[in-house]
């Protein structure tokens, strides 16, 4: 993970200029330039990488936004947007020659209407936020990432955010009916509508995990589910990876779709349950939780259907929540993994592959081995009813040699995404952290198409540059030095590919 | 397999050659929707067949001239299906058509569109690029989300080749229910049940009566019926009614009047124009007269668009089959188009006039 070099810095940006004509349209206290000032800016939760931006903005409206969106367009300047920076892979990384556009400000929830079930929010509204003020009339907002707590609206929407919940009940572009914003000239845009379609092209699936690179957002429609009545949760040990991985598999075959599935591994069950008391099995090789909601009816049902099929699945222990406080409890260890993880490590890396759930064991096993090689310990959290991975390296960035080893472990990972199939990034985005890695992923002409695409939003580039897509003579640099690497013998990638 | 795809390359830099175009047709299910057929013909059916299915994964990958009668009764057999009811319009409907049009059927509202369906593509553009985009695995971020662009393009971005859909366990259980109620009670009992977590799968509303339809596991099915306390409707003439509606084989869309789709908010009070038809717990409303002008301008206040569904070309050619575009939308629909088919070579006017 690198930034742009210098040919891919075509900017020639007159600070103090932009300074001034930034000046006329924002108060003074939303314009910062002071290196300390810009310094808290400096990351987003891919904290191994910082990059001080040329100024930072915090516009209080969509009038102020439009107003640097149109001097930055004049003056080629780079616009990088940011919203709780909770993005862990780089999305939100500023630019060196650059605009960070901190939209913190813009989080009124304008309308909760719980007849239509729809919410308008501004993009600096937190996820949770949106589910708290649904919550009086029975209704939340459905995609719930891990960091929902402090994440934006914005952000899940430019990233495409996930959850725990996602096979039953969609992503955030299942979840979102229109989003309003501002191309990099200035002009509003609105993707989507007020109804289940738009005439035209579906912009509003294009906009979703755009990574910033189409539009700037400034409000966003989102729909709202009706909560269910009630929800229990199975969680199932297992004395070996296969079978768990087995399990999963044969929960879809008896044809369920869980509103949860997740599986942990020996050593995140070891890393949580201290952390967070969930009650986990400690002798477990691997965990899953199962959860069903619903009528009281059909949870009953589909509860006993799953743990029919996990009995039969060979699980050493099963539990089921008897209330809501104790379901609470055991979606606590899951939810707690990456800060639990984060107590025995001075750092780690997050990856975010996604396999066809077939693959589950084989990938443990091959992340087993690669820690080995790498000498790093990782730690492994599945949103396994998605096949989406969340393994988790650690390493001491303190250490000569520790990032770049767990760097380079967390290639492998992906690079094994894609031979099984998959994708190097499910839910995080590809950012800068991910960026070499798309040229593994697709082709030239894939990615030449890419590069057209942004384009017919974007002529010049000017919308958060060096992000999501890497240029061509990167993409070329990339494989040149693959192709001269070392082969490994381990890494099924050496096989031939497709 | 292959040759096919060489044939229509080379057919695709000719006709970009010397300004030619071509109309890409599948099974011509659904040729009347969209703008007019223009340009040499380019049959794409023979690309078919069932790529990868593993009911485990609730994947199904199909070449795009694959039968979409076959894909839904490989699916059958594994107790799987599309659960967004996509129409076929004729026997000869194909998987690419259906992504293609981008239409869904009466399960749309409680399941999502075909386009929430759709993991991954591969398109042949108009430079003769086989681009694959999306994959087989239901979270993938990486790169733009091409394959749900796809989705509702008419075929003006290049020839759909292959696609990836997300499917879904086949319903445990169903039960339709009847209820004799005007349209503004229709609309606001919808609207209501829907804030509510009842499993309604399907509903519709015309000449004073509501269906709805309940799908779940058993206890979840039987405890709604119970709640709502509709008249209760046979599973045989339940399953033809919804099929008709999926189909548009039922009275409403019968004869040359002209067919409007409204797409608007659920909670939009009822329009007037005529005879109608809900669907989609008032999100769909189908109508069989009215001004264009009048329709669009109450669609767009509505805060939802109007569509020409099916009519003659001379009046296609007068209003326009899909509600016009503002300005920079336009400009981007434009770019778009030029980035996947810069020369024009793809489905002319089939979208929007200028391109």
């Amino acid at each position: 993970m690198s930034m742009p070099t210098t040919a891919e810095r075509p900017f020639t940006v007159d600070r103090s200029l932009l300074i001034r004509r930034l000046r006329e349209v924002l108060p003074a206290q939303a314009l910062l330039f002071e290196e300390e000032d810009l310094r808290p800016y400096d990351c987003d939760g891919l904290t191994a990488f910082r990059q001080l931006p040329l100024l930072v903005a915090l516009p209080e409206d969509e009038v102020q936004v439009q107003a640097i969106l149109r001097i930055c367009h004049e003056l080629r300047a780079p616009v990088v947007a940011r919203g709780a920076a909770t993005g862990l892979s780089g999305g939100a990384t500023p630019h060196p020659d650059g605009v960070l556009v901190a939209l913190a400000k813009l989080k009124k929830i304008i309308r909760v209407d719980p007849v239509s079930r729809t919410a308008v929010v501004q993009p600096g509204v937190r996820n949770l936020a949106v589910s708290e003020a649904a919550a009086p009339y029975g209704l939340y907002y459905a995609p719930d990432p891990s960091s929902q707590i402090a994440c934006t609206i914005g952000g899940n929407v430019a990233e495409n955010s996930g959850g725990v919940h996602c096979l039953k009940y969609g992503l955030t572009v299942h979840n979102v009916l229109r989003v309003r914003g501002l191309s990099i000239e200035g002009e509003i845009v609105e993707f989507g509508n007020a109804a289940l379609d738009a005439p035209g092209y579906d912009l509003l699936a294009l906009i979703n995990g755009s990574e910033g690179l189409l539009a700037l957002i400034t409000e966003v429609t989102v729909k709202l589910t009706p909560k269910p009545e009630l929800a229990q949760v199975v969680v199932a040990s297992f004395a070996d990876v296969r079978r768990a991985g087995d399990a999963v598999a044969s929960i879809i075959a008896a044809g369920i779709i869980p509103a949860g599935l997740e599986m942990m591994d020996r050593r995140a069950i070891l890393a949580v349950e201290p952390y967070a008391n969930a009650g986990y099995d400690m002798d477990a090789e691997a965990l899953l939780l199962c959860e069903s909601d619903g009528t009281p009816e059909e949870v009953a049902e589909e509860i006993g259907r799953m743990t029919t099929v996990l009995e039969k699945s060979g699980a050493a222990g099963i539990r089921v929540s008897q209330n809501e406080a104790e379901r609470l409890r055991f979606w606590a260890g899951r939810k707690a993994a990456f800060p639990a993880v984060g107590r025995l490590t001075p750092d780690y890396l997050c990856m975010d592959g996604t396999i066809p759930r077939k693959h589950l064991a084989d990938m443990l096993e091959a992340i087993a081995t690669l820690s080995g090689k790498y000498a790093l310990r990782c730690a492994n959290v599945f949103h396994a009813g998605d096949g989406n991975l969340h393994p988790l390296i650690m390493y001491d960035a303190n250490q000569p040699g520790e990032l770049e080893r767990a760097t380079a472990f967390g290639a492998e990972i992906l690079e094994l995404s894609i031979h099984f199939g998959g994708t190097i990034t499910g839910e995080h985005g590809v950012g800068i952290e991910k960026i070499d890695l798309m040229a593994e992923q697709f082709t030239l002409a894939e990615i030449g198409a890419f590069h057209r695409l942004k384009a017919a939003f974007d002529e010049h580039g000017l919308l958060n540059p060096g992000k999501g897509v890497p240029t061509l003579a990167r993409c070329r640099e990339y494989t040149l030095a693959r192709v001269g690497g070392e082969q490994n013998p381990t890494n099924p990638m050496n096989a031939p590919r497709r | 397999m292959d040759s096919l795809i060489d044939n229509w390359t080379a057919r695709i830099n000719d006709a970009a050659g010397r300004g030619g175009k071509l109309a890409i047709r599948g099974g011509g299910s659904k040729t009347f929707y969209g703008g007019r057929e223009q340009g040499e013909r380019l049959d794409v059916g023979a690309y078919r067949g069932i790529v990868a299915y593993e009911p485990t994964e609730l994947v199904i990958s199909a070449r795009a001239g694959t039968p979409l009668v076959e894909l839904n009764a490989t699916l059958a057999e594994k107790g799987q299906w599309l659960a967004f009811e996509p129409p076929h319009f004729a026997p000869t409907a194909t998987v690419g058509g259906m992504l293609a049009s981008g239409l869904s059927g009466p399960r749309r509202q409680a399941v999502g569109a075909v386009r929430d369906f759709v993991l991954g593509a591969k398109l042949l553009n108009g430079l003769g690029e086989v681009l694959s985009f999306g994959g087989q695995v239901m979270k993938n971020v990486a790169g733009y989300d091409v394959s749900r662009l796809l989705a509702g393009s008419l075929g003006t971005l290049g020839v759909l080749l292959e696609v990836s859909l997300k499917v879904l366990p086949l319903p445990l259980a169903e039960k339709s229910l009847r209820f004799a109620i005007d349209e503004g009670t229709a609309l606001q009992k919808l609207n209501q049940w829907g804030g509510r977590p009842l499993p309604i799968s399907a509903s519709a509303w015309h000449d004073g009566i509501l269906m709805l339809r309940l799908s779940g596991a058993a206890a979840a099915v039987a405890a709604a019926e119970r709640l709502l306390a509709g008249e209760g409707v046979d599973a045989a003439e339940a399953e033809a009614y919804w099929r008709s509606l999926r189909e548009q084989t039922h009275a409403f869309f019968a004869g040359d009047a002209p067919l409007w789709r409204l797409s608007l908010p659920s909670v939009a009070p009822p329009q007037g124009f005529g005879a109608t038809l809900i669907e989609w717990g008032g999100a769909q409303r189908w109508l069989r007269a009215g001004d264009a002008r009048a329709l669009r301008s109450a669609a767009a206040k509505a805060g939802g668009h109007a569509t020409l569904f099916r009519g003659d070309d001379a009046l296609k050619a007068a209003v326009g089959v899909f509600q016009p575009l503002p300005a920079p939308l336009a400009q981007i629909h434009r770019n778009l188009k030029h980035a996947f088919d810069p020369q024009g070579v793809f489905n002319p006017g089939r979208m929007y006039p200028d391109f």
